[in-house]
């Protein structure tokens, strides 16, 4: 054996050995294809921005159903209030994501600053509430290394938190910002449709808690369901939709001034 | 060729196998590729249920409360606060709270702030939002150093319930 050969050797029983068996297993295309089973339920949100008042309530009842501290600056859900004036300056903000409402009618520009809007001045001013968008092509869960962050069969995209290492890259690679970490638990957080729920019959919990009915959510792939039926028929808007990822929350009356 | 060459090899060898039998025993069973391919659908397939049994739901909705207080049920529905869930004001009215025997149960905290009430009716005048229909003050001016509870009834939000 020369030098030449002892290398090629060694390289390819390193590589050999090191190839891990899950990955062996995506090899044969026949069982990936066996392994798409088409699932009856797709769960996707309405957000209608015309009736959102910009209470907060939705984010309230999100913090304490899903456990996340109140006083911290972290949520599941929020709101945004959005203001363009007449001189065509936009103002934007979602002071602690809403979580007490807007009981005030300065901007809040952080670093302790306002700004304070008359009236007058108004040309259009609505709000927008924020969730995950559940995406069909989820790059949050492309980027996970070790499959903690994953998208269950009807479409929710899931963490599991045994299994989150806390390495932070769902977090860098989801477009839309909706994702942190959980100050208890320590690992990637973000709102999961209130899985608990819906999978019992309930709607989630900011569907409940909202007075005006400016969210919804139900099963896209249900002809009969009154959310699938606007979704399909009804002219409506996602978030971003230059990024290609699907996002699976609707809105009514999206502006373009809503990034 | 001399053994001490291979030695290294050995090495190397023997530490790739043995992560590859930690990793047998470490990962579930359940690990794997699941329906949506290797993209998206590699995860450990019990956490699905996990989510699904193990969370606690907290907030029970208007039809639970009227189980027990039919009457404040009734009276509000006659009224615009009709639209707001019981849960939204009293807090949610989780287990922990319906589990205990009816002479150990904790109250629910119930919010009375003013702020919980501006949520709503502090005015702004968004035309293009749903604030813009619903009454509201300038709480600089309208009574600043009460709660709005002190003089209106949430139950009965129209001037006739005035306290």
């Amino acid at each position: 054996m020369n030098r030449r050969e002892f290398l090629k050797n060694t390289a390819k029983a390193v590589a050999g050995v090191t190839v891990p068996l899950a990955a062996i297993e995506i090899l044969s295309p026949a069982r990936v294809q066996a392994l798409k089973a088409d699932s009856s339920v797709r769960w996707a949100f309405l957000v209608d921005t015309y009736k959102c008042v910009g209470c907060g309530l939705c984010v309230k009842a999100c913090k304490n159903e899903n456990e996340i501290p109140y006083e911290a600056n972290v949520t599941r859900t929020w709101v945004e209030r959005y203001v363009l004036t007449k001189d065509g300056k936009l103002y934007a903000d979602s002071p602690k994501g809403a979580r007490d409402g807007f009981t005030s009618a300065k901007i809040d520009l952080g670093m302790g600053k306002f700004q304070d809007i008359r009236k007058e001045d108004i040309k259009k001013a609505f709000f927008v509430p924020k969730l995950c968008n559940q995406c069909e092509n989820p790059p949050c869960v492309q980027v996970c290394p070790v499959g903690a962050t994953y998208q269950a069969p009807d479409g929710v995209v899931l963490v599991d938190r045994t299994w989150c290492i806390g390495c932070g890259y769902c977090i860098m690679g989801c477009p839309y910002g909706v994702r942190f970490f959980h100050p208890k638990y320590h690992t990637a957080e973000k709102c999961n449709f209130c899985y608990h729920r819906i999978n019992k019959g309930l709607k989630t919990a900011c569907v409940q808690a909202c007075p005006f009915g400016a969210r919804q959510i139900g099963n896209i792939k249900d002809p009969n369901d009154p959310v699938a039926k606007i979704i399909t028929t009804e002219r409506v808007g996602i978030l971003k939709s230059e990024f290609g990822t699907k996002p699976q929350v609707f809105y009514i009356g999206l502006d373009e001034e809503v990034r | 060729m001399k053994n001490h060459v291979f030695r290294p090899l050995f090495a190397v060898i023997g530490l790739v196998v043995i992560v590859l039998v930690i990793r047998v025993f470490y990962v579930p069973k359940d690990f794997g590729v699941h329906e949506r391919g290797y993209m998206y659908g590699w995860y450990r397939e019990g956490n699905v249920s996990e989510w699904k049994t193990s969370v606690k739901v907290k907030y029970q909705g208007k039809e639970y409360c009227s189980g027990c207080h039919a009457d404040k049920v009734q009276t509000i529905d006659k009224t615009p606060h009709a639209i707001i869930q019981c849960e939204n004001c009293h807090g949610p009215a989780n287990d922990a709270i319906a589990d205990h025997p009816s002479e150990q149960r904790p109250k629910l905290t119930i919010d009375r702030t003013r702020a919980q009430c501006l949520r709503c009716h502090l005015k702004l005048v968004y035309p293009t939002s749903g604030r813009a229909n619903i009454r509201g003050i300038d709480p600089e001016k309208h009574n600043p150093d009460i709660e709005c509870v002190m003089c209106h009834n949430p139950h009965k939000p129209g001037l006739e319930g005035l306290k």
